[in-house]
């Protein structure tokens, strides 16, 4: 606390963080602008996982981000989602709220639901009580405890069941699933926590070509609503993904190296040098 | 129907409970048949009965917290013994003038320790109501602090549970020393009455039993609730899969509180019971061998079932009982030896047994 002094005490243009409304609330997207990443930089053991990367998501776009192995985009979501702290920069989520003041279950109730590389649903659970322990709901213990679940919210459960194929595996054990179900069922889990800000991550890993297809119709449907952030490795998937001029940004050595539609981004000498090497 | 709906899906426990209440009844009846009639039972046995479902309630509290939490506790005798320390001050406090030195005033060790007057911290153990509440609060209070501390710094694993294996071995060193209060290494004992009924009585022995098996079927039904309910399924996905729930806006921590804290209270109550019928409470029970003893018993039984570890501590420590008379120098190598049998060819404890057997 060596910078703590009097007149920081007394400062009379902000209030104390424990006034402060819940965060969900505070979502400010007036700018049309949902995530701003700024100068961000964090090292591991002196390598630089991140350096001084800048993105900005707007509002209700679908976003695919690639690069090569290493390029800081996993850190880069673990940054977003509280996981990991940068060494500097900033990151906020519209233009109040401070993720890096914010710890995991925060950002989470903030409106950030994220989707792993590798599909990591409960697998001792049914695919219905996965479903609705992703459900956006008060997560302290005794509501916890004492839910029961009304008819409005197992309906929603029932849609997305529908919605990601798994209507008839209701009391299955997630573990039992198919790799690809297991990824849909993730997917599924995201949505039924309603957030505002999809972090994707590796969706179609696995993946059989019809099941591929499915799900860019499924995120290009969830734009709009939601803004959706897609990292992915496979090519032929994002260009799918990015049709009709969305914006696909290049990350290498932790920075943005090149952002545009995905013709202009695989013209891009430096692009091609690094990554496509063609 | 409340009860019903509790155990809808879980057969086993409908069965445990059943049973439990048939023994409340039965007990009673076979203790009054004339003693050379093949079916009385006698005292002794109900006083032993009694101290096992004491135990078993101790494993389901165990079962809580390592079966649908995956804390793998090695220190839970600690709240057992710090609720059966509670109880034994009330018991203490019932002997009056009737120990050895005849002091009102003070317990014998306190007169052979030269003290002039009751510390503060024995204050109100003469009411059996303050100790009861002590007996919840106490070990309840610790967990929470302990958890508070452990969980917000994300301790997790096997650091957590040797933590937990310095908390129980910090607290019997503790109660060892005499200038702690609590008698030393002897403990408290030479209990006589418990509210007004002596305990040397066959009627108090068996309301006792009565008493223990209430407290199992309490302890139970309050444990399924909990894996039941949302909160429960919370707890299991914290299990498999901790910074999944973390990042689904879950804070792990308090759910890892707040069952600690209700899995401690369970176990203060058990070693409440435990006390008033072996009639001895002393510093032992804290010995970290006991709590990785209870681990035995849930793992034997199998975890994550409740009722497992039911099984799972009656027939450990009815073996034990059996060993320990008719081949003393058998039992740890019979312990140690089941331990790894039952790892290597029944995972999932004798539960798992039983249900592969109803699925073929």
């Amino acid at each position: 606390m060596s910078g703590f002094s009097l007149q920081e005490f007394m400062r009379r243009d902000q209030v104390f963080d424990i006034v402060n409304a819940a965060q969900s609330d505070q979502l400010n997207v007036d700018k049309q602008i949902l995530l701003y990443l700024e100068g961000l930089s964090v090292s591991f053991d002196g390598f630089k996982a991140i350096n001084d990367l800048n993105l900005y998501i707007r509002d209700g776009e679908l976003r695919c981000i690639i690069g090569p192995n290493g390029a800081g985009k996993t850190t880069m979501m673990d940054i977003i989602t509280g996981k990991t702290k940068p060494d500097t920069g900033t990151a906020y989520f519209g233009q109040t709220i401070d993720l890096l003041n914010m710890d995991e279950p925060a950002i989470a109730e903030a409106g950030i639901g994220r989707k792993f590389q590798k599909p990591t649903v409960f697998e001792n659970l049914s695919v219905f009580a996965n479903l609705e322990l992703a459900m956006a709901q008060n997560r302290d213990f005794i509501s916890l405890y004492s839910a029961k679940l009304n008819t409005e919210q197992s309906d929603r459960i029932a849609d997305v069941q529908q919605l990601i194929g798994l209507a008839d595996h209701t009391f299955k054990l997630a573990g039992a699933l198919s790799h690809g179900q297991k990824q849909w069922l993730e997917i599924g889990m995201l949505l039924m926590q309603r957030p505002r800000l999809l972090l994707v991550d590796e969706p179609v890993a696995g993946m059989t070509h019809q099941e591929m297809d499915k799900t860019a119709e499924l995120l290009i449907s969830l734009a709009g609503k939601h803004s959706v952030v897609v990292v992915e490795h496979d090519m032929e998937f994002v260009r799918n993904l990015s049709e009709g001029g969305r914006t696909v940004s290049v990350l290498h050595q932790g920075s943005v190296l090149a952002e545009g539609t995905m013709d202009q981004v695989q013209n891009d000498d430096r692009v091609k040098q690094v990554y496509l090497g063609e | 129907m409340f009860l019903l709906q509790i155990l809808k899906n879980d057969k086993g426990g409908r069965w445990l409970i059943g049973l439990l209440i048939a023994l409340i009844v039965a007990v009673p009846v076979l203790n009054s048949l004339p003693a050379d009639s093949a079916l009385h039972v006698p005292t002794y046995t109900i006083s032993l009965l009694g101290k096992y479902l004491t135990l078993a309630l101790l494993a389901v509290a165990v079962d809580l917290v390592w079966g649908y939490l995956g804390i793998l506790t090695l220190g839970h005798a600690a709240f057992f013994a710090l609720g059966g320390y509670a109880m034994g001050m009330y018991l203490m406090r019932q002997i009056g003038d009737r120990g050895v030195y005849g002091n009102p005033d003070l317990p014998d060790f306190m007169v052979f320790l030269n003290w002039q007057e009751l510390p503060w911290f024995w204050s109100g153990f003469d009411q059996f109501w303050f100790a009861a509440l002590m007996v919840l609060i106490v070990p309840g209070l610790l967990a929470y602090v302990f958890g508070a501390l452990a969980f917000r710094s994300r301790v997790s694993g096997v650091y957590l549970s040797i933590i937990t294996q310095a908390l129980t071995y910090a607290l019997m060193l503790a109660f060892y020393r005499n200038e702690m209060g609590f008698g030393g290494n002897n403990g408290l004992t030479d209990f006589k009455d418990i509210i007004g009924f002596s305990l040397s009585d066959d009627t108090t022995k068996i309301g006792l039993f009565i008493a223990s098996a209430v407290a199992l079927i309490v302890g139970y039904l309050i444990s399924r609730a909990l894996t039941e309910s949302r909160a429960g399924r919370a707890c299991v996905a914290v299990r498999d899969a901790e910074s999944r729930a973390r990042f689904m806006g879950y804070r792990v921590e308090n759910i890892k509180l707040w069952v600690f804290t209700i899995s401690a209270m369970i176990a203060g109550v058990a070693g409440a019971l435990y006390v008033p019928q072996v009639g001895i409470i002393n510093p032992n029970e804290f010995s970290p061998l006991n709590s990785i003893e209870v681990v035995v018993w849930v793992a034997v039984g199998g975890r994550a079932s409740l009722y497992g570890a039911v099984i799972g501590a009656l027939l450990i420590n009815y073996a034990k009982s059996y060993f320990t008379v008719e081949l003393p120098d058998v039992w740890l190598f019979a312990l140690g030896g089941l331990f790894v049998l039952v790892t290597l060819f029944l995972p999932k404890g004798v539960v798992g047994l039983i249900r592969k057997k109803e699925t073929v």
